[in-house]
């Protein structure tokens, strides 16, 4: 017993400790994972496109400006300290350290905001985490591209004003948040809160507990109180349950909207005809192949390299880890204009993405026509663009329903300076002086 | 043979008395303070595989000793006082929360008390879980075993309740995620990986040694007797009200410290979920893989629990095997899972047994008899 136990800690130690040589001359790209547990469903689709699109640019163009991708994943499992745990183990991989990193997940990117900045590493969290990041002279090294949660809550009233006729219409209304339980789901909730004392209707917020599969207290609470319209904050398992017991109650489904993370096929296929009628916000792309599919299905499914299966490869969350690595690339690609074309380093990556600027021209040549507008950060505004479409779910694919709405920023704009001024003063950050910035 | 006491005289009480009566122990121990206090700065200085990364200070290390030191708290609640407790998650919540506020600055009414040092806030920390120790050990006074185990549970529910909806406990910030303010101990601040192991180091030992003397003391005796055999104890003029309340009370403080360093050193800013009820399972399993009723055991179970997995995680890749992480994760869950099973079935009393079955061997090498 004793023997065994000794030789097998030993065996254990000394494989684990031994890391191979990692090659020189690529840059090191880790991709935070999670193919396990409850929320495996979305996190799988979102995973395959990220390091899909990297192995793309590898198989296509052989890397970025002829600097290979050495992509590397780690399972999360969404659970925060293993994602902090994974964070630490990959951001110094490499020849120089991650070029950045994308947690997809709320509670991860809260974390290690805490940490970036020390590591002079930049956090990709494109329509999630921070909603205050978008103030890059408090958060350097966040960039909340593409959209925040406060944008998802201005639109999605915006849309449901619209269905109704108008933004007088919705004064006496009530409108209800089923939300998950943790920082994702209440970062809405002020945003939201702003918007009903403008307009004048009854919000109200109902948590679900993480994982979010016992809903039916929740809903029966709804069903007492019929609000006017339910919004949805959920994600994995917790999206198809709110559906199911939607139905159970007799709630209209196509009175539902949910964020754009409760928008994608594993929210709603499991749910089958239940989900019909049902809406979501959209993170600017819908599902659908476009131009990029096309070399995605050359280079890679044609050669059996993809992660993705052929079917797949049009859904909502795959598409949204090909703009996400898309984005990711772009931002290596502009900073390798001022540092030359060798592996970057996180600090180096960081210049990139604030002076990332995507034209309509580039978008079109990089086969994102379609998916996503132009985007342009600044060290002032690390989201660059603030609209959403909305989508319907007819029981067999996403159709999209809306034009772009762009979000307020007459309100969103004084909520992001408040808090991103009151975190400066919680953890001492002087904000940068952004017009000294180059 | 290498064990061998002979020769080991003790000519006092004193002596007699010490903690570590063998001399071989307190050579050895000596030489593990001395490297953690010493010399692992110093390898971490000079770049030394593996202590100069990052990864093994930050990842590893620091998680092991404040988890260590919560499953030390739980061992004298669970492995010597006898009473099960599934509430550790919510006692490390108390912790962190509390000392979040008092180093924030509490207003409740007409009492302020302005934004407190750290050490004072996380030790108040300690000290407001330990006081939520005593209300929710108070059925251990009527009930017993797994009936007292799902009465704590009820504090982990109920914590984690608190916690997510009562916003002045987050200071209502939006998300319900707070930021731990800045580590400084007099003046000094902590925030290189190094700063941060030494301090939780600091912590673990003072509150090992504590708990060490504790348990081989009167109250430790005390509590010993009530787990032995609680009506026994009674009738030698054991007082179970002291004895179970002193173990939950000292039992929730070390792990309310915990809590905080878990909040303020490891992750830096959290939510409710970093609490729950997996944390409290994690720590059970630490102390009755570790070895209920030994302090080395709380550290075995601790490395156990929380590393192995972690190296596991990384021996595929480690070896160039192209699996997917998925898999990867999913054999971690198979191989631990099975590995527990195996320790529990061959050495029902965890690691610390094993050790001193080891060192029972090593006295008698090469003569066995």
């Amino acid at each position: 017993m004793l023997r065994g136990t000794l030789v097998l800690a030993a065996a254990i130690g000394t494989v684990a400790m031994a890391t191979p040589a990692m090659a020189q001359g690529e840059q090191y790209v880790p991709s935070l994972v999670y193919r396990t547990g409850p929320y495996a469903p979305n996190g799988i689709p979102f995973a395959n496109g990220v390091i899909d699109y990297w192995n793309m640019i590898n198989e296509r163009d052989g890397g970025i400006n002829g600097v290979k991708l050495a992509p590397e994943e780690c399972e999360t499992g969404y659970a925060t300290d293993k994602g902090v745990e994974c964070y630490e183990r990959m951001k110094s991989k490499g020849a120089t350290g991650a070029a950045y990193f994308s947690p997809l997940s709320t509670g991860i990117t809260f974390a290690l905001t805490e940490k970036v900045t020390g590591d002079k590493i930049p956090l990709l969290t494109m329509g999630y985490g921070r909603s205050e990041s978008r103030n890059g002279a408090v958060f350097p090294y966040n960039f909340v591209a593409i959209g925040s949660y406060w944008t998802a809550a201005d639109v999605a009233i915006q849309h449901i004003a619209k269905e109704w006729g108008g933004l007088d219409k919705l004064k006496g209304k009530k409108i209800s948040l089923v939300y998950h339980d943790s920082p994702y789901g209440k970062e809405p909730i002020s945003a939201l809160e702003a918007r009903a004392k403008l307009h004048g209707f009854e919000f109200k917020a109902i948590p679900v507990t993480h994982p979010g599969v016992e809903q039916k207290s929740q809903w029966l609470a709804i069903r007492q109180d019929r609000p006017d319209f339910v919004l949805l904050w959920g994600w994995g398992v917790m999206n198809p349950t709110a559906i199911k017991e939607a139905a159970g109650v007799g709630f209209p489904r196509d009175k539902m909207m949910g964020v754009w993370w409760a928008g994608a096929e594993p929210d709603v296929i499991p749910a089958g005809d239940q989900s019909t009628g049902y809406k979501s916000l959209m993170l600017q792309h819908g599902a659908g192949k476009f131009l990029v599919h096309a070399d995605m299905e050359k280079h890679l499914i044609a050669k059996g390299k993809a992660q993705g299966k052929p079917d797949d490869i049009s859904h909502v969350l795959y598409n949204r880890g090909l703009i996400n690595s898309m984005l990711g690339v772009e931002a290596i690609r502009t900073a390798q204009k001022k540092f030359g074309n060798k592996p970057l380093t996180g600090e180096q990556v960081r210049w990139g993405f604030e002076n990332l600027n995507i034209t309509a021209a580039r978008i079109k040549e990089l086969g994102f026509e379609g998916m996503v507008a132009p985007i342009k950060l600044s060290c002032n505004d690390h989201q660059g663009a603030d609209q959403a479409r909305v989508q319907q779910w007819d029981g067999k694919a996403w159709k999209v329903i809306s034009d772009y709405y762009t979000a307020d920023q007459k309100i969103l704009a004084p909520m992001v300076a408040d808090a991103a001024a009151k975190y400066a003063a919680e953890k001492k950050i002087t904000p940068r002086d952004c017009s000294k910035e180059s | 043979m290498f064990y061998r006491e002979a020769g080991q005289f003790k000519t006092s009480y004193t002596a007699d008395m010490a903690i570590f009566p063998i001399r071989q122990d307190r050579i050895a121990l000596w030489l593990l303070l001395a490297f953690a206090f010493v010399g692992i700065p110093v390898l971490a200085k000079f770049h030394v595989w593996p202590f100069g990364s990052e990864y093994l200070l930050r990842a590893i290390l620091v998680p092991f000793l404040i988890l260590s030191l919560a499953a030390i708290g739980l061992n004298i609640l669970t492995g010597y006082c006898g009473q099960l407790s599934l509430g550790s998650g919510a006692f490390m919540a108390v912790g962190a929360y509390s000392a979040y506020k008092f180093g924030t600055g509490v207003e409740i009414l007409f009492l302020k008390i302005p934004p407190l040092p750290m050490l004072p806030s996380i030790l108040l920390g300690g000290l407001m879980a330990a006081i939520v120790g005593i209300v929710f050990g108070i059925p251990s006074l009527r009930i017993k075993g797994l009936y007292l185990a799902v009465a704590t549970l009820a504090a982990q529910f109920f914590f984690d309740w608190v916690f997510a909806r009562i916003r002045w406990f987050t200071n209502y910030t939006p998300s319900g995620s707070v930021n731990a303010p800045q580590l400084e101990f007099f003046g000094l601040f902590f925030n290189s990986p190094i700063e941060r192991y030494i301090l939780c180091l600091l912590f673990v030992v003072v509150f090992a040694f504590l708990a060490k003397n504790l348990v081989r003391g009167n109250l430790g005796r005390q509590w010993m007797a009530i787990r032995d055999m609680d009506i026994a104890a009674e009738l030698i003029g054991i007082r179970p009200l002291y004895a179970k309340l002193s173990a939950f009370a000292i039992s929730s403080f070390i792990i309310g410290v915990a809590g905080a360093l878990w909040a303020f050193v490891y992750l830096g800013s959290w939510e409710p979920l970093a609490f729950n009820i997996d944390r409290s399972f994690q720590i059970l399993f630490m102390v009755i893989i570790g070895g209920l009723g030994s302090i080395l055991g709380s550290f075995l179970g601790a490395a156990f629990i929380l590393v192995l997995p972690i190296l596991l995680d990384q021996v595929p890749h480690a070896l160039g095997i192209p699996i997917s992480v998925e898999t990867v994760s999913l054999l971690v869950f198979i191989v631990t899972g099975a590995l527990i099973c195996w320790l529990l079935i061959v050495e029902p009393h965890g690691f610390a047994r094993l050790w001193l079955t080891a060192k029972e061997k090593l006295r008698l090498w090469p003569f066995p008899y």
